[in-house]
């Protein structure tokens, strides 16, 4: 037998979070970091598309008063197979919209486990770490991995002309819809 | 035998992958657990196929059949835990292997500037010549990133 233990789970914490699919996939998002979420309708007219050099997943961004809101296609984003896409959650203090396909359930987790350090690729961004939940195993995403640094500025420098009146309804819009949590 | 020569004698699990059998030190596993689903979500470690639950923890399972024969296991019975070390830290990672392990007590002969980096040396038993797997330079972590990331190129993520 090893005589180091190997390292043990985190401690017990209850946190809400939501569990949504992306292509069949199960993914959970902490609530306390998603502040609006928005069916893909409601959004027509308040989106322009974007274009930016070898970034596939964002094709649409939305202003909210002076600040972007880029609208990360999840199936895009994670390497999966292509999906529509139904809801839109919209991240807080973030600069991304998440376009997803529908939400599982609303839960908690009480347990999250740091990602094993096997992973050691792109992955190590994206997740907060994993979680169980009724014996499924569930990875947590980390809602400031979707756009890095990099990806914001490449996204900023190809950012279209926003016709004022575009610019405004989806302000108006957007600021009136509720927070997720 | 003398006392000198039980002093040589280590502990090894021999595993089979396929044809072919491997050992690796009993001290470097924690257990052989029976067939579990393994959970896949998206990732780019490529030698990662996904992770199994046990005892409450997550574990990765990484197929090393690939490297070490030459093509995945398709008629996988159960997982070895190994201990996988990272730094200070250790950490379970679950190899899928065909069949039962065994145990046993040899002498270990090490490994020569000319093995590959995942032999930690060699033992002879049952008239084989069987080579003792470094787990540490068999599975990823993040001290092995450059090359590898260098060898997946633009691979696909993994669902």
């Amino acid at each position: 037998m090893p005589p180091a233990v190997p390292a043990k789970p985190g401690p017990l914490r209850e946190e809400q979070i939501i569990l949504f699919r992306i292509s069949g996939q199960h993914f959970a998002v902490s609530s306390a970091s998603v502040q609006e979420v928005r069916s893909v309708d409601s959004m027509t007219g308040l989106t322009v598309e974007i274009t930016a050099p070898g970034l596939r997943k964002v094709r649409h961004v939305a202003q909210r008063g002076d600040k972007s809101l880029f609208i990360v296609n999840g199936a895009a984003h994670f390497g999966l197979a292509p999906s529509p896409g139904a809801l839109i959650f919209v991240l807080r203090k973030t600069r991304t919209a998440l376009l997803v396909d529908g939400i599982e359930k609303m839960t908690s987790m009480t347990r999250l486990q740091a990602l094993p350090q096997a992973f050691c690729h792109e992955e190590r961004s994206w997740y907060r770490g994993l979680t169980a939940l009724d014996q499924i195993v569930v990875p947590v995403v980390k809602p400031e991995g979707f756009l890095s640094l990099e990806e914001l500025a490449i996204l900023d420098a190809a950012m279209p002309a926003v016709e004022p009146t575009v610019e405004k309804a989806a302000a108006s819009t957007l600021e009136g819809t509720e927070s997720a949590t | 035998m003398t006392v000198a020569a039980e002093l040589e004698l280590q502990s090894f699990v021999l595993l089979r992958l396929g044809e072919r059998r491997f050992a690796v030190a009993a001290n470097q596993i924690a257990e052989l657990v029976a067939p579990s689903r393994v959970f896949r979500f998206p990732h780019r470690t490529s030698k990662i196929e996904g992770v199994i639950l046990r005892r409450g923890r997550i574990v990765p399972v990484c197929d090393v059949a690939e490297a070490l024969v030459g093509k995945r296991l398709h008629t996988r019975r159960f997982y070895l835990l190994a201990v996988r070390r990272y730094g200070k830290q250790t950490e379970w990672v679950a190899l899928p292997v065909t069949g039962e392990c065994e145990l046993i007590n040899t002498e270990m002969s090490s490994a020569s500037a000319s093995d590959a980096p995942h032999v930690a040396g060699w033992l002879s038993h049952d008239g084989d010549v069987i080579e003792v797997l470094n787990i540490n330079a068999l599975t990823p972590g993040p001290d092995q990133k450059p090359a590898e990331a260098a060898a997946i190129g633009t691979a696909e993520a993994r669902p």
